[in-house]
């Protein structure tokens, strides 16, 4: 097991004056490592990915990248190495789909200078990854929620990042673009050793990956692989339903709910 | 697609350079052409050739004329501009400093300087100025703490509240007037309407002083603007400091509108359309937007003035008529067209 890359130490949050949002919640992902962190709606996911991101400032805990603690490093330079996917991406202006993935290089720009021919080629292929280079001259307030989706997904694959944080990627494809998604991120982890931190709703998304974080009301509630923690005991306790079922098909897992 | 006009073709992968150079190209030759115009129209034909032998027309052109050019040229600049910054910032395609109510801090705050004497000084830099300014900068940062709750900018908050500004800093203004001795009224009153009106040379002189250096801290963050403009979220992701940088330009942008408004006027509507011209022809980046609405606002109002002392066969309309008749409409039109796109 190579050194993780990312380790997030005890992790608490509080929104203004409310309840501890997050508590005492550690993670870590090693180089090419693919997390989910799943739970209930309001179960502190996408506090936790925000704070990763470094939206949020925890209230205490640490976060180390690399060698670094997290708020050492120089916005900029963190940029070039974590990427962050948000739920939804609403911008009031229609920007040009290449526009748009293009803004992920501004990492890489010098200030006062602009993105160069080597950039848009990296934004080109971003958006081949991700499997929306037809959209490139498309104005991207015209696009489908889950054609939005994928163009942010190359936004962030522009940032050449060694990881990536997504929130929610899926909620709003379709059963081919959810696929397309899992695969893309499975083809860079192997040819650019990325790292994948995802919050997620679909379990069954998750069997591929190395290890999922569960939690419940802003705890750990159960940590391990997709085989240990996809199981009907486990996922009854994270979700508060005893109905919940998984099943083991091939090198997939089904979950569902008995209603 | 959505009926959207086609920006002004370049192969889709052309560098941003290249395409940064071309519109601010294309926008310095209309500039160019609407000082042309500018200069040339008036209530006194002036021919090139007598501004050589007589000096009653040189008197006219370098005393009156051109200094009105100038001064069409600096505040229609400057307005658009901060319009342009302002939309990104709120990610609002109807925010202006009209319409968010920044022009009324200004004007309130220069009235009352009016009042207290027109030609007071506080270390060189008129009290007018000075006044405006923090009017502006106390409105911009009123309307901006009630449209945002949390992480979240509440596009109709945000215009109402800048509604709600106007009309207390419209009733400010009137009770100064009707306070005030009666000479300070009749200055505030026409001030009020907006004229380009100047005599000389130096209040134009005195203006950019303040303003040329913050066109250019402007204009150094459109990197930054532009990323907000797309997203907060994003932004602070790929590397801006999203606090810094709005403070910056909130700041910046009170600045200069508040010089503009107690030299100018509210003189309405400028930074609505303006950004929303250069958008439609060279696309929605802001490092083509931000620069661009500095050309074309200023060639707009040189031309909305030049109209505005033409339209009439004796005596003139105030610019501020022109520029609300021209405005008000486009910002009916873009109200429409969101509607249509519901994107937040």
């Amino acid at each position: 097991m190579p050194q993780p890359w990312l380790q997030a130490r005890h992790l608490d949050y509080a929104y203004a004056t409310g309840p501890l949002a997050v508590r005492d919640v550690s993670l870590t992902a090693a180089q090419g490592s693919m997390t989910a962190l799943i739970g209930s709606n309001g179960s502190g996911k996408s506090t936790v990915i925000r704070m990763l991101a470094g939206l949020l400032k925890p209230l205490a805990g640490s976060i180390l990248l690399g060698e670094l603690p997290f708020e050492d490093w120089q916005p900029r330079l963190r940029a070039r190495q974590v990427a962050y996917v948000p739920q939804s991406t609403a911008t009031a202006f229609p920007f040009r789909v290449l526009d748009l993935v293009l803004s992920g290089r501004a990492p890489y720009t010098p200030a006062l200078r602009f993105e160069n021919a080597r950039d848009a080629e990296k934004a080109m292929e971003a958006l081949e990854a991700a499997g929306a280079a037809h959209l490139a001259d498309r104005p991207f307030t015209s696009l489908s929620g889950g054609e939005r989706q994928m163009v942010i997904l190359a936004r962030a694959l522009a940032q050449e990042p060694r990881l990536l944080l997504l929130d929610e990627p899926s909620s709003s494809l379709d059963l081919k673009h959810r696929a397309n998604l899992i695969r893309t991120l499975t083809r860079l982890r192997e040819s650019r050793h990325l790292s994948v931190i995802m919050t997620t709703h679909d379990l069954q998304l998750t069997s591929g990956f190395d290890h999922i974080l569960a939690l419940r009301r802003g705890e750990a509630a159960a940590a391990g692989t997709p085989d240990e923690v996809l199981r009907d005991k486990v996922l009854s306790d994270i979700y508060g339903d005893p109905n919940v079922r998984a099943h083991r098909m091939g090198n997939q897992t089904l979950v569902w709910v008995d209603v | 697609m959505t009926g959207q006009p086609e920006p002004i073709a370049l192969p889709l992968t052309a560098p941003v350079a290249a395409r940064v150079f071309r519109a601010l190209a294309i926008l310095t030759l209309v500039l160019a052409a609407s000082v042309a115009v500018g200069l040339a129209v008036g209530s006194q034909r002036i021919h090139p050739s007598s501004l050589f032998a007589d000096s009653v027309s040189r008197t006219l052109f370098f005393r009156l004329r051109l200094p009105r050019v100038l001064m069409g040229l600096v505040i229609g600049a400057s307005l658009a501009a901060t319009g342009a910054a302002l939309q990104a910032l709120f990610r609002n395609p109807l925010a202006d400093p009209y319409t968010l109510g920044v022009s009324g801090g200004g004007a309130l705050g220069a009235s009352i300087a009016i009042a207290l004497g027109w030609s007071a000084r506080v270390a060189g830099i008129p009290l007018v100025f000075i006044a405006s300014f923090a009017g502006a900068m106390l409105a911009v940062t009123l309307v901006r703490t009630i449209a945002r709750t949390g992480a979240m900018m509440l596009p109709g908050a945000l215009l109402l509240s800048g509604v709600v500004v106007n009309l207390i800093t419209a009733a400010g203004v009137l009770t100064i007037q009707y306070l005030t001795d009666p000479t300070s009224a009749l200055r505030i009153l026409r001030w009020l309407i907006g004229s380009l009106d100047v005599v000389g040379l130096e209040p134009v002189g005195r203006m950019l002083l303040i303003l040329g250096p913050a066109w250019l801290v402007l204009l150094a963050f459109s990197k930054q603007l532009n990323l907000l403009a797309i997203d907060e979220d994003t932004a602070a992701t790929l590397g801006v400091n999203v606090r810094r940088t709005e403070t910056i330009v909130y700041a910046l942008c009170a600045l200069i509108v508040g010089v503009t408004v107690s030299a100018g006027g509210a003189i309405g509507f400028v930074g609505l359309v303006v950004p929303h011209a250069v958008r439609l022809m060279f696309g929605e980046d802001l490092r083509i937007v931000l620069p661009g609405s500095l050309l074309l606002g200023a060639a707009f109002l040189i031309l909305a003035d030049a109209l505005a002392r033409t339209a009439m066969p004796s005596g003139e309309l105030p610019v501020g008529a022109i520029t609300g008749l021209l405005g008000g409409p486009v910002f009916l039109w873009l109200l429409r067209r969101r509607q249509q796109y519901s994107t937040m």
